[in-house]
């Protein structure tokens, strides 16, 4: 086992990015359009990285599977952004935000990257202001805060529920107003479906026009993947239906390491599966838990009843009475964790799925009495609506109901200071890289690092990789780019002929759901783990033996479009797996059942297991790389939410 | 529940398309309008058929991806509701179900209840902006909006973008569409300067991409998801110095 490098700066945390910034090389404007850069994807990340370097001047072509760079699934982010403004004088700072961001990923990410996040977390909003983003004010005219998930103080700035929209749409603009210039361009509905690799650089993509069914190379001088995670592995989660590993993955088996995968978050705020045909669920934002009060019956005999009927004492406020502390605020993973403990000993509320009623209460009677209805209405107005259109039941009169869904992805792509994988020239952004959430991400920080990485850290790093190779003219007609063509038309083919067609990708998307939510879900151990490795192992063959796409390639067709997904999600469901049987220590939301004390916190093992766990592709078993984690800045703590 | 079901397919842009009948069967009816469908096609293709073709992504009425004709109501004729975030229960008196694409000559039909939105992302790119370098925005609280402002900026800034307006609306108009974004960006001083430039160029390109032009029928805030108000038409017209 070789260990990765991070090429981080070294000195004092506060100077790193500064000095490093200083040391990266950069193109003068009058050479920048010689170069041309590939971004995949068109989410906070991709979207900010096109629109800066466009504006800088550079070749720009950018893709992505959506039918408009706009429906990128940033835009379903509710609840906010962080940002280290410090405009309520409650003591926050730069350092504070690095410190909760390092805690809350209990100690498994890189000190000088997270540093560089927090850093650069105030610029985003006078970017996102400046944009014309509509975020939340208050009758001063000045922005508004409020505190999110676990922290302590009022960092988050907001726009209703709906922030990652407006940050999208501001991202969305920019961009779109570079595609005025002539060395900018975009493609919609187009999906990349093999990295093209020359002397072991990334030099371009293969992409599959969904319209026509039209298979093309696209070259360049490098290629940044801005394509978010992979939550849609566990086949139901709060990810918008086509969000999918296949560019990561495609990636991964050309030599780019993939870091930590089984590290996912769990939300625990969504609402319930109803029934069997269920194709997706959606998350309540978390912003929901400042005000809410999570309960469930205390007498299984009352699970059945109406709510109203429940009497006060009969209600088990549970995240209160375990952790009086924080409450109903304790991070993601602890508060999943508790709700599916309350289910599994039978407290659950709702509708029965396979003998199990899945959900607890989420209750607002009581700041509803004392703000009044219209000053709820004000603040989640359009999260109560959406409830309320989804379930039938409306949450001003009743209890909303509430089960976990996974909903983030903290591993992904390994990346270096640079955010440059262990590929010459291929770059990860935003969710798609595993840079600086750790074991687990803080709320409203998804946004902030999308946009971090998009506008102000991938812009200079490209240029510094531009500046700096010596790259060989590919194009159109070399070797690599004919042979990258031919494995995408033959993985098509196997697609479409199956030796015995039986089963449609859905099929197998929920089959391979089912094993790995119940096997890499919110609670792991090592037998189950084992097992459902051998079972993912049997569901990939049967899948390319049984596989069935009907219609025909040369078109519009999402069952192939779908297929080719759950191909990919099948192998990285494995490799979640591996590395959830890997790390023998429980960590943010990575809860090995052997390792978790009496009371369900994680139990870490900092001598064994503080490093990050890159995996890099083999033919027959996947090798483990390790960049082991220095914490030369914070003493690792025990987190303790009681 | 059960379900007659009259689908419009379509091959291509260059071939005719009809309606094609469906029976479903045994629907729950907490089941979405775009999971009954997902069963439809399941059902396809056990019988070896092409899947009907139709747009979705977030599935939770705020990507804009999704684009269905309901019994003549572009996103179903429940009110300010994306087609993904409706309930089968919520046709409990209507089995019979008539489900057709966007219907306008600026969205062209790509394959069955499929349709091209580019001319939206063109009207955008011609100015629905801010021209503000990266890296150049000055402190965010150094800019205050009042709060009655940034609110009424925000409603028109929710709109996704879906093109129910056009499709509603008899002359297949973009206004409310374009009149969001030019009043978005009206109502905060950020994007005050550039504002008679934007609407003229967003509103220029609208007419480009063969868009037809509002007469005041109001039917596109009827079916808009979002809500949004054809007051957006007035300060648009404001902005362009008609009103």
């Amino acid at each position: 086992m070789s260990n990765l490098y991070s090429n981080e700066p070294t000195g004092p945390l506060e100077d790193r990015w500064e000095k490093h910034l200083f040391n990266l090389s950069l193109i003068a404007p009058q050479n920048r359009k010689k170069h041309k850069v590939i971004v995949v994807g068109t989410g906070l990340a991709g979207a900010s990285l096109c629109a800066t370097l466009g504006e800088a001047g550079y070749q720009v072509s950018s893709f992505c599977f959506q039918d408009s760079p706009r429906r990128a699934h940033s835009i379903a982010a509710q609840g906010g952004i962080n940002a280290t403004k410090n405009y309520q004088n409650d003591g926050d700072s730069v350092w504070r935000l690095f410190y909760d961001t390092i805690k809350g990923g209990d100690f498994r990410a890189r000190e000088s990257n997270v540093y560089r996040l927090a850093e650069l977390s105030g610029n985003i909003i006078d970017q996102a202001v400046a944009q014309g983003v509509p975020f939340a004010r208050e009758y001063s005219g000045y922005l508004a805060n409020r505190s999110f998930g676990g922290t302590q103080v009022s960092r988050t700035f907001y726009a209703r529920g709906q922030t990652g929209q407006q940050l999208l749409l501001g991202a969305y603009q920019a961009h779109s107003r570079q595609l005025e210039n002539e060395h900018v361009s975009h493609q919609s509905r187009a999906e990349m479906l093999e990295l093209i690799m020359v002397e072991d650089k990334a030099r371009g993509v293969v992409v599959r026009d969904l319209v026509s069914g039209e298979i093309s190379a696209h070259t360049a001088d490098c290629v940044i993947l801005c394509t978010g995670g992979y939550s849609n592995a566990f086949y139901l989660s709060t990810n918008a239906k086509g969000c999918n590993t296949s560019a990561t993955w495609r990636a991964y088996k050309q030599g780019a390491y993939f870091a930590n995968p089984s590290f996912t978050q769990i939300h625990p705020t969504c609402v319930p599966p109803t029934g069997e045909n269920q194709s997706k669920l959606t998350l309540m934002s978390e912003s929901l838990r400042n005000d809410g009060r999570i309960w469930a019956p205390k007498n299984i005999e009352d699970c059945e009843k109406n709510p109203a009927d429940i009497k006060e004492e009969d209600r088990d406020y549970f995240l209160e009475r375990m952790y009086p502390a924080f409450a109903n605020l304790v991070p993601r993973d602890v508060a999943s964790r508790a709700v599916k403990h309350i289910c599994d000993q039978g407290h659950g509320v709702g509708s029965k799925i396979h003998g199990q009623r899945l959900g607890v209460y989420l209750d607002f009677s009581a700041i509803i009495e004392k703000l009044g209805l219209e000053a709820v209405a004000e603040k989640y107005g359009n999260l109560f609506d959406m409830y309320s259109s989804i379930t039938g039941e409306d949450p001003y009169q009743t209890p909303m109901k509430i089960y976990p869904a996974p909903h983030y992805t903290m591993g992904g792509l390994w990346v270096d200071y640079n955010l440059m994988t262990t590929i010459e020239g291929l770059f990860a952004g935003g969710e798609a890289n595993f840079s600086d959430h750790g074991a687990n991400r803080l709320g409203a920080s998804a946004l902030m690092q999308g946009l971090a990485d998009g506008y102000f850290i991938l812009p200079k790093t490209v240029a510094n990789y531009l500046a700096n190779s010596n790259l060989v003219d590919v194009d159109d007609t070399h070797p690599q780019v004919t042979q990258s063509l031919k494995t995408v038309k033959d993985r098509i083919h196997q697609l479409m002929n199956a030796p015995t067609p039986k089963h449609s990708p859905e099929y197998f998307h929920q089959k391979l759901g089912k094993v790995l939510w119940e096997a890499c879900g919110m609670s792991r151990e090592a037998d189950r783990l084992n097992q459902a490795i051998g079972e993912i192992a049997e569901l990939e063959s049967q899948f390319w033996q049984n596989i069935k796409v009907t219609g025909v390639d040369q078109d519009l067709n999402q069952t192939l479009e779908r297929a080719g997904r759950v191909a990919d999600f099948i192998e990285l469901g494995k490799l979640m797996c591996q590395d959830a049987l890997m790390r023998e220590e429980s960590c943010g939301a990575h809860a090995r059942v052997e390792y978790l004390s009496e009371s369900g916190e994680a139990k870490r093992d900092d001598d064994d297991f503080s490093f990050v766990g890159a995996w890099e592709y083999k033919p027959e078993q996947p090798m483990l790389r390790k960049e082991q984690l220095n914490y030369e800045f914070i003493e690792p703590t025990v987190r303790n939410y009681k | 529940m059960n379900f007659t079901l009259h689908i419009w397919r379509q091959k291509n842009g260059d071939i005719k398309g009809d309606f094609v009948t469906y029976q479903i069967d045994n629907i729950d009816e907490d089941t979405s309008f775009l999971e009954m469908l997902d069963q439809l096609n399941e059902q396809l293709i056990a019988k070896d058929q092409d899947c009907i073709v139709f747009d979705y992504d977030c599935r939770e009425g705020i990507c804009g991806a999704c684009s269905l004709v309901i019994n003549g109501y572009p996103h179903g004729d429940k009110k300010a509701t994306t087609t993904c975030q409706l309930y089968m229960r919520d046709y409990k008196h209507q089995t019979e179900l008539w489900v057709e694409p966007w219907r306008a000559e600026s969205f062209p039909v790509i394959k069955d209840l499929t349709v091209d939105r580019t001319s939206f992302d063109n009207i955008i790119q011609s100015g629905g902006y801010v021209s503000v370098h990266t890296g150049s925005a000055p402190e965010a609280n150094a800019l205050l909006v009042d709060k009655h402002s940034a609110d009424e900026a925000f409603n028109s800034a929710t709109c996704i973008g879906c093109g129910a307006c056009v499709a509603v609306c008899p002359n297949a108009s973009a206004t409310l569409f374009v009149a969001a974004k030019i009043t978005h960006l009206s109502l905060l001083p950020q994007g005050k300067i550039e504002e008679q430039d934007r609407a003229q160029k967003m509103f220029n390109q609208m007419e480009a991409e063969g868009f037809g032009s509002c007469s005041n029928h109001r039917y596109c805030e009827r079916v808009c998801p979002k809500g949004i108000s054809v007051s957006n038409i007035t300060k648009m017209n404001q902005v362009l110095g008609w009103a």
